[in-house]
């Protein structure tokens, strides 16, 4: 199976002189469909350009990246627009979502904006909506949800319809811990649904969901985690006094 | 806590067989801490010898033995319920040592030793997570055993975190303390010249 999001030898260099900057420094990185992975590292050591370059909003400096097997970089600009409405979805910190639409429009925008019949895309958004627990709150406007909830409607509308790729930058940032969590659960559910998540943060709890972190320093992989053993390991360590 | 205290909590909700203790201690901690049954037997034995408890005989319809809280074992178990657990650290902190020591060993790379310790903890914490993940939001006793171990393995990443940007920023400061007395040494030659 070809990674769904896949980064070979990934560059990004900023400025040029004694002003360069190098933000990514041969990257290598994929995610497959089911999987979720954490990127962490300090603040500085790239983790948000990696973000912005794997999902196609920014070009690398060199190297490669594929989303789906396809390499973006011999795409042309429509291209590239078209595959970033079907096939991916972005969560924010911010939410980023409209304020005068609501839950259920702001889920359905992005595939009436592909050309889907508006009653199929309500449909369609509403079912996301379902599966993020928010059937009773698809006719609100985003003032009217919490940050928890707002965050909710904003991976239904990441994953809605066929989209195989999502990508997340600190989504939890602005939440409380049980809010965040009930957002990592759904993200978590969606990747485990067959969607292929990148999620890029540095709270440790948070990437604690992810099936694999892996960490990042100065630009550059320096460790990841192996496949977690099951939790049923930790009763192997447990003491009973 | 102790299994003594919590087979008390138990029967403050009324009499119980042992084995019926031991189920509902693993199901309320979220089956992260198995008892075995002799363990629930000597510290129900020990809690009658201390009077906490009562036994009553089995009949001949059930022939278990069941256990039923005393009057002292009540106000035990409200003064153990109020007590503040030992929160004085342990003596060393064998994470803390070994950073200590990686500092003085030569050919150690600090940073790559903190790498060490933060994946295996974070590793540690996806087994949590999971064993939360795989639950209900609803089942509110494993969420707290877990969460109380998660936030205690989160503090030490963000130790390992913050003693990484120290390290770095140390190491910064005295590579530019170099620079300066070489830059120093280079431009006091040069007035001589």
């Amino acid at each position: 199976m070809s990674p769904a999001i896949e980064l070979r030898r990934v560059s990004k260099i900023y400025g040029e002189g004694p002003t360069e900057v190098r933000a990514l420094w041969g990257v290598d990185l994929s995610v497959v469909a089911g999987e979720l992975v954490a990127i962490m590292g300090p603040s500085g050591s790239g983790k948000s350009t990696l973000l912005t370059i794997a999902g196609t909003l920014e070009d690398p400096t060199s190297g490669e990246v594929r989303i789906d097997g396809v390499d973006v970089s011999g795409m042309s600009r429509n291209d590239r627009a078209r595959m970033r409405r079907r096939q991916i979805g972005y969560v924010f910190q911010d939410f980023n979502l409209l304020a005068g639409l609501t839950a259920v429009e702001n889920v359905a925008l992005p595939l009436e904006l592909d050309g889907v019949g508006s009653k199929r895309a309500r449909e369609t958004a509403h079912e996301a909506l379902e599966r993020m627990g928010l059937v009773d709150k698809v006719g609100r406007f985003p003032d009217d949800l919490s940050g928890g909830e707002r965050q909710r409607v904003a991976i239904a509308r990441a994953v809605v319809g066929d989209r195989r790729v999502l990508f997340a930058d600190e989504p939890t940032g602005a939440l409380d811990s049980v809010n965040g969590e009930s957002v990592m659960r759904m993200l978590s559910a969606a990747s485990h649904r067959g969607v292929a998540g990148l999620v890029v943060t540095h709270d440790a709890q948070l990437a604690s969901w992810a099936d694999r972190v892996v960490f990042l320093r100065d630009g550059r992989v320096v460790d990841q985690t192996d496949t977690p053993a099951g939790p049923e390991s930790l009763l192997a360590t447990g003491s009973n006094e | 806590m102790s299994v003594r205290h919590a087979l008390l909590a138990l029967l403050s909700e009324g009499p119980k067989y042992g084995l019926q203790l031991r189920q509902e201690f693993e199901a309320r901690t979220g089956d992260v801490w198995p008892l075995n049954v002799g363990q629930v037997y000597t510290t129900l034995q020990r809690l009658e010898r201390d009077g906490l408890v009562e036994s009553e005989d089995g009949s001949a319809d059930s022939p278990q033995k069941g256990y039923r809280l005393t009057g002292d074992g009540g106000r035990e178990l409200n003064r153990w319920l109020r007590t503040p657990p030992e929160a004085t650290p342990p003596p060393r902190d064998e994470l803390v040592i070994k950073v200590l020591v990686g500092l003085v060993v030569p050919g150690t790379d600090i940073h790559e030793l903190l790498q060490v310790h933060r994946r295996h903890l974070i590793e540690q914490m996806q087994r949590y997570t999971r064993l939360k993940g795989q639950g209900s939001e609803a089942d509110v006793g494993l969420a707290l055993v877990v969460d109380a171990e998660l936030f205690r393995l989160e503090g030490i990443v963000r130790w390992l975190d913050s003693a990484d940007a120290r390290l770095a920023r140390v190491s910064q400061g005295a590579a530019g303390k170099r620079a300066s007395v070489v830059y120093e040494q280079t431009a006091n030659e040069e007035i001589r010249r």
